[in-house]
């Protein structure tokens, strides 16, 4: 029911967490992925264990906010693969602050990668993607990463929330104008609660520093209270809906919201 | 491998259309399940087309004994339950004010307190066998875009629909808070080619507004952005991937399967 067998996806920030994961969840499926991402030594290593695990993968410099590096790493993908039929915006960033002390270089290097990063990727891969329904009933796949932030209020998150909300409606408006469009491209976000990833840990690191846990147990339960389901989320739990995003599975989903959150946000 | 490998489910609604092709997929990844329905006939043939891992048990959801007899015969049958899709739902309409309160009564007793029933009676076995999977038991209620978003004369459907999709959240929260590890998802299709489809597609009909079914059909697909009506397959793959381990993380969540029509 999952196989992607045949299709070549693009993971930006696949280097390490989500990306990395989701990257080995659909080479495990089948799939060529095209690991994307600044990290160019971890995206490397990556590359390498799923090709050691008998998958295929390759590695492409890339920063998200660069309309080149955008051109240049679809134009790579589809001649190393032949073909894109899954874009996986993934790359983000978050940085913890209040607003009064929000200086606007974070406010907008927080849109520049978050937001503009997935309006540079949709807009440069959908001529590619368009292709795909040629060999797919589901057509191409586009699955952006949002979050619960994207949904519901975070304190002390406001720039990573608005941009993440940003990313929930853009993906629905580019849903309907690609269907109504008769462009057989489907877009999907995926909405993960605190997932245990290098952007949790960093949080934790803060927590403790700022004296509010005393140590990574406490930090770690403090952070999983927001979730019903009473644990963070992992790395392969997002993966999982990418996956299914990305396979002809959900050939009937597009312009939703696909909330992997442990309650989060039902609350 | 398959993606319910040892898992027991039961499935109501499941003579024919979305809970038939539920039941199949499910069986496909490795399950056992209990088919549920008031049509006997019907029913005992889907599960007999299904083979050794299906079994077939007459149940109206809206009766309570009827449940307690359901979750009795698939403790007996197949020795607990892993998995509820409460599927059973029947659609109505025409201008509220000429609705009767029994006709409004029909379609949230089955759509509404069948949901109910099924929590109330299946959570107890579900909890005993929970700890067995990462993901717990998973209980999958079938609301619909009509739950999301409001339409025309369907008044009993969409305020029925609305309420499993909150009953689904707030189940969800109980165990979750509770640490029962029973997970509990929502699927909201929109049109979907089976009867129930055709049945609209009459009514767009017989309402004066298509001149012949093939319009009134073109009418119904106009609705999807993605341009066409979903098929029972992609609600059984959305209920295969919300019973698997696959989605050991969601719960309270809203699975949205309606080819773009409530994002706009």
């Amino acid at each position: 029911m999952l196989d992607v067998s045949g299709k070549s996806a693009l993971v930006t920030g696949g280097a390490r967490g989500l990306g990395a994961a989701a990257a080995h969840k659909l080479a495990g499926a089948g799939a060529s992925v095209f690991i994307t991402d600044i990290l160019d030594e971890e995206g490397r290593a990556t590359v390498a264990e799923i090709n050691e695990a008998g998958g295929k993968a390759a590695y492409f410099h890339h920063d998200v906010t660069s309309q080149e590096e955008w051109a240049a790493a679809v134009a790579a993908c589809v001649a190393e693969f032949g073909s894109l039929d899954v874009l996986l915006n993934n790359a983000g960033i978050l940085i913890t602050s209040n607003i009064l002390e929000t200086s606007l270089e974070d406010w907008r290097k927080t849109m520049t990668i978050n937001v503009e990063g997935v309006f540079l990727g949709m807009k440069t891969a959908l001529p590619e993607l368009m292709k795909s329904h040629k060999l797919w009933d589901g057509g191409g796949s586009i699955v952006n990463i949002s979050s619960v932030a994207g949904i519901v209020g975070a304190p002390s998150l406001s720039c990573y929330s608005a941009s993440k909300g940003a990313v929930a409606l853009y993906t629905k408006s580019v849903a309907l104008e690609a269907a109504r469009n008769g462009w057989k491209v489907r877009v999907n976000s995926v909405h993960p609660g605190i997932i245990e990833t290098k952007m949790a840990t960093d949080i934790m690191d803060n927590l403790e520093a700022g004296g509010i846990a005393a140590n990574r147990d406490e930090a770690r339960g403090l952070m999983a209270l927001g979730h019903p389901i009473g644990r963070l989320g992992q790395p392969k739990d997002v993966a999982s809906a990418v996956l299914y995003l990305a396979s002809e599975a959900s050939a009937n989903m597009t312009g939703s919201q696909v909330v992997v959150d442990g309650g989060f946000t039902a609350t | 491998m398959g993606l319910l490998d040892g898992k027991i489910a039961l499935v109501t609604g499941a003579a024919r259309g979305l809970g038939a092709e539920i039941a199949k997929s499910f069986i496909e990844q490795g399950a056992e399940v209990l088919l549920t329905d008031m049509m006997e006939e019907e029913g005992a043939a889907t599960a007999r087309d299904l083979g050794n891992k299906a079994s077939f048990l007459r149940h109206d959801v809206t009766s309570e004994e009827d449940w307690k007899a359901a979750i009795a015969a698939v403790k007996t049958n197949f020795g607990g339950l892993d998995i509820l899709v409460n599927n059973a739902g029947i659609a109505g309409g025409g201008r509220l004010e000429d609705t009767t309160l029994e006709e409004w009564r029909e379609i949230t007793a089955v759509n509404m307190d069948g949901v109910f029933l099924g929590h109330k009676y299946a959570a107890p076995l579900m909890r005993e066998r929970a700890a067995r999977w990462e993901g717990g038991a998973s209980i999958i209620n079938l609301s619909s875009v009509a739950g999301l978003i409001g339409m025309p004369g369907a008044h009993a459907y969409c305020a029925s629909k609305g309420a499993v999709r909150l009953l689904t959240k707030s189940a969800a929260m109980e165990y979750a808070r509770a640490g029962e590890n029973i997970r509990v998802n929502s699927i909201h299709p929109a049109f979907i080619d089976t009867d129930m489809a055709g049945q609209m597609i009459q009514g767009i009909h017989d309402n004066g507004m298509a001149a012949n079914l093939e319009d009134a059909r073109a009418l119904l697909v106009s609705m999807h952005p993605i341009g066409r009506l979903g098929v029972p397959r992609d609600i059984a793959s959305a209920a295969t991937f919300l019973a698997s381990e696959e989605s050991s993380f969601m719960t309270g969540s809203e699975f949205v399967v309606d080819g773009g029509m409530a994002a706009g």
